[in-house]
């Protein structure tokens, strides 16, 4: 049972933590760090210890070279994590990238799981030429690897945005980001769909409710959709840990979220530049997507073990 | 010029850095932080110093190799040690290399005619890489070729050789035969003006008044490698690896102070290195040097660690941003000012590394430049009607009033930069004041390979850009006249260098009368100049933002580095024994 399972209660426990602190980024920003972390503000000041500070401080050391951004304060009240190369709040810009990571993740994963159960009821249950057209179609997207077909449609739609029938998508919006990535992970979950679907459609329950007379709608959504739901709900957490993963590295290369927005994908490529000095502004982001992608994966195997029957038998004994 | 990245560039504590100049002409090996300050030419050529194989390294190429297309300081610093004209600028220290100096002509020109005939003597016994000897057929060939291959200042510099107007009307076949008379019983090159240029000199020293051989492609040589006159020649060029220098075999100095013989016996510039990594490679001594703007969190240990092999050095140059005043919302004179007067110049110096490394400006002919004045009209304080002195800090609260009465607020604006890293920080900058003013700004980050040319071209509808520009040659003409001047915007041309459209015809009379009064009385003509700076920056069709220093890290193993605000680090007299 998965209310027993501990991997599934610590991975809840992490992904609601999480998503909490994202949602109470706009409270952090305004009512405890009183920053805007989407204007840049390199010649702020702050106070510590009674001390007015640069936010980003001249060298004074060797040659005076070089603009450093403050480093953590360990204060949440003014630059917990310190400041980036343009003066902003690290932790807050990273509470609302997480929004934006989770956002995107989350949807990104629906529209996934939502277009993949439709192709793979209609080829798997239709079979014949519609199997035939559906599967070369998922055939086509499937044989690009998902980072270059994710990057190669960011880089052309970034700047002119996409308008496709009743469908438009502005430049620079973060719908952008969610179609790329629903779209290029279908054939991964539509296949094995398609697959149970075909498997289904030969078992006795379902030649019974043909023989009877079923409407094929009837058969779909009350024969076979609850048979392979079990299989969905693995994939919910595993593809939204995945589509997570897949803006943050599009965000990192910069054709994902947009400035001044932020994603975790965006604080950990503002930290690149600043890893021989400031490598938290990197390693922060970067820490946030390992805890939430872990959590996901271990939700997602604690939900696999117990929709399987063999598995569930084994955790039972 | 427009340099294709930034160098980052510092001012370093003088007094304990500075070493002694090693008596005038001889080796400068400046340390740390020592403004080059030696002037004069340069010690004699001594063999015993010379070999060695020169690595530099850089995130990517500067594109074309052709000498009279490419105008990057990327490349221009090479064409110095390879290609010559019938002029060069002196090989010497700091302001000292703004001497112009006969190269492949003999002598400076016999000027004539009340400033309009100019007449050389190309030297004898010159020979090209491949063998073959300079003569003044190549000559006469090259400054067509100017025409020929559409360069980028074809129109700007040298649309004053009779002929050129032709040539820049219909550039196939372009001849300048009343243009540049050769002569080849006397070796002599006569080019004849429509009017007196008190700037041709100069602008005769440039690269892009080379001299190739008259077989030279007539359309821009692109990878192909074109023979050379000076002491190096191109062996190799890949712009997505390498590109490889080796001894010209034909070279022999001609004249120390225009073409020294070079010291290291190859040049190898690899490309692909990112700008942290070419940082490392330096500090390593597995490079001599690197192109690339250091990054920020890399210059405070540079700067500690290995502070005797950082050089820096003040430059002619600004940084700024052109505004198209032909496009929404910047058609608007008051939408321009306002960013003009948003722009905190300061936080812009931030980025590029603090005030050890830039400063902050409003004027569009950068301090230490003939017809410079210190003057403000965008700051706290300031007003096109009464400048203050110097820029002290942003007035925000005008510049929103601004955007509220000029009807442009709520307007998208997309903001195009390079996409390095400096470059890239500068614009998120750039696109949060503008956020902050009232308008919807866009960052639009694009390959510095392409973006220089990507702004100028109209109809790529740039609304505004982040740009540089260094000095080609000592005169505030290189400033105002190429960057403003309507000569300088041909709508829907790469190489169109006026980006914001601007075409001011009275003030374009103004600029030649002030080229013409250069010729007579410089002190009056720097003093017009002055006040055109002031008219331009009145309307406001670029907000400049601040004037770099020049940093350049080298290896330990590096030696004999000399500079000057011309052509910056010397490549040929580097030292590796």
């Amino acid at each position: 049972m998965l209310s027993r399972d501990k991997r599934s209660w610590i991975s809840l426990g992490i992904l609601f933590t999480v998503l909490f602190l994202s949602l109470i980024a706009p409270l952090y920003a305004s009512s405890i760090a009183h920053t805007d972390p989407f204007v840049s503000t390199l010649n702020a000041t702050i106070n510590i210890n009674g001390e007015t500070k640069q936010v980003l401080e001249a060298s004074t050391e060797g040659l005076g070279l070089g603009v450093t951004p403050i480093g953590p304060t360990w204060n949440p009240s003014a630059y917990f994590l310190g400041a980036d190369n343009q003066g902003r709040d690290v932790a807050a810009r990273l509470l609302y990238g997480g929004q934006n990571t989770l956002f995107i993740g989350s949807c990104a994963a629906l529209l996934t799981i939502s277009l993949s159960l439709l192709i793979g009821l209609i080829a798997g249950y239709r079979r014949g030429i519609v199997d035939s057209i559906l599967s070369r179609m998922l055939d086509v997207i499937w044989a690009f690897p998902v980072y270059l077909l994710s990057i190669s449609l960011s880089v052309v739609l970034l700047t002119s945005g996409l308008s496709l029938g009743f469908i438009h998508i502005g430049a620079g919006s973060i719908a952008l980001p969610i179609f790329i990535i629903g779209i290029v992970y279908i054939p991964y979950v539509a296949r094995p769909i398609r697959g149970q679907v075909l498997a289904l459609r030969e078992r006795e329950f379902v030649r019974a409710a043909v023989g009877s007379g079923a409407k094929h709608s009837t058969i779909i959504f009350r024969e076979i959709l609850p048979n392979v739901m079990p299989s969905v709900l693995v994939f919910i957490p595993i593809m939204v840990a995945l589509a997570m993963l897949t803006e943050s590295a599009l965000s990192f290369l910069s054709i994902g979220v947009q400035p001044p927005s932020a994603s975790w994908g965006t604080i950990i490529n503002d930290g690149l530049a600043l890893l021989y000095t400031r490598p938290i502004v990197a390693l922060a982001p970067g820490l946030m997507i390992v805890l939430t992608a872990a959590s996901l994966n271990l939700y997602g195997d604690a939900v696999r073990d117990a929709l399987d029957p063999k598995t569930r038998g084994r955790g039972d004994s | 010029m427009r340099k294709r990245s930034i160098i980052l560039v510092s001012m370093l504590a003088t007094a304990t850095l500075l070493l002694s100049a090693c008596g005038g002409s001889s080796d400068s090996n400046s340390s740390a932080g020592s403004d080059t300050t030696t002037k004069g030419s340069f010690a004699a050529y001594d063999e015993t110093k010379a070999g060695g194989i020169l690595k530099f390294v850089a995130a990517g190429a500067g594109g074309t190799l052709d000498p009279k297309v490419n105008y990057t300081a990327q490349y221009w610093q090479l064409y110095q040690a390879s290609y010559d004209g019938l002029l060069a600028f002196k090989y010497a220290d700091d302001e000292g290399s703004f001497e112009v100096v006969p190269d492949l002509a003999e002598a400076l020109p016999e000027i004539t005619n009340d400033g309009k005939t100019l007449t050389f003597t190309l030297r004898k016994g010159i020979k090209f890489s491949d063998g073959t000897d300079v003569t003044v057929a190549d000559v006469k060939a090259s400054f067509e070729r100017i025409f020929t291959v559409s360069s980028p200042t074809a129109g700007g510099f040298y649309n004053g050789i009779v002929g050129a107007d032709a040539c820049l009307k219909k550039p196939a076949g372009c001849k300048l035969d009343a243009g540049v008379v050769v002569d080849p019983a006397t070796n002599s090159v006569v080019i004849n003006l429509i009017a007196p240029d008190e700037t041709i000199i100069s602008k005769l020293a440039v690269p892009h008044a080379v001299i190739n051989p008259a077989g030279s492609p007539t359309t821009d040589a692109g990878t192909t490698i074109i023979p050379t006159t000076g002491p190096y020649m191109y062996k190799s060029y890949d712009p997505n690896k390498s590109l490889i220098m080796v001894r010209n075999p034909y070279f022999k100095e001609w004249s120390h102070d225009a073409q020294p013989q070079g010291y290291p016996d190859e040049i190898h510039y690899t490309f692909g290195l990112t700008a942290t990594a070419q940082v490392t490679a330096v500090e390593n001594d597995q490079a001599n040097w690197g192109y690339d703007p250091i990054p920020s969190d890399r210059l405070n240990e540079i700067g500690t660690k290995y502070a005797d092999q950082v050089h820096v050095n003040p430059l002619t140059a600004m940084w700024y941003l052109p505004m198209n005043v032909n496009l929404a919302p910047f058609n608007n004179l008051k939408a321009r000012q306002a960013v003009n007067y948003a722009l905190d110049r300061a936080a812009m110096v931030k980025i590029f590394g603090g005030d050890k490394l830039a400063a902050p400006v409003c004027s569009f002919l950068p301090p230490g430049f003939p017809g410079h004045e210190d003057y403000c009209q965008y700051t706290v304080g300031g007003t096109p009607e009464a400048p203050a002195t110097a820029w002290t800090a942003p007035d925000l609260a005008k510049a929103k009033a601004l955007v509220e009465e000029s009807g442009t607020k709520g307007q998208a604006v997309g903001i195009v930069v390079s996409d390095d890293e400096v470059n890239k920080q500068m614009g998120e900058y750039i696109q949060s004041v503008l956020n902050q003013i009232g308008y919807k700004a866009t960052l639009k980050p694009i390959s510095g390979n392409i973006q220089f040319t990507y702004i100028q071209n109209t109809k790529n509808k740039v609304q505004i850009s982040l740009s540089q520009w260094y000095q080609d040659y000592p005169a505030a003409s290189d400033f105002l006249y190429i960057l403003l001047s309507c000569g300088s915007f041909t709508p829907g041309s790469d190489s169109s260098i006026n980006m914001a459209g601007y075409c001011n015809k009275a003030l374009d009379v103004k600029m030649q009368k002030a080229m013409d009064l250069g010729l007579t009385d410089p002190a009056a003509a720097n003093k017009l100049w002055a006040s055109i700076d002031k008219e331009v920056m009145a309307d406001a069709p670029v907000a400049v933002a601040f004037t770099p220093k020049q940093l350049d890290f080298i290896s330990k193993s590096t030696k004999n580095y000399h500079f000057s605000k011309q052509y910056k680090m010397f490549v040929s007299q580097i030292q590796l024994k």
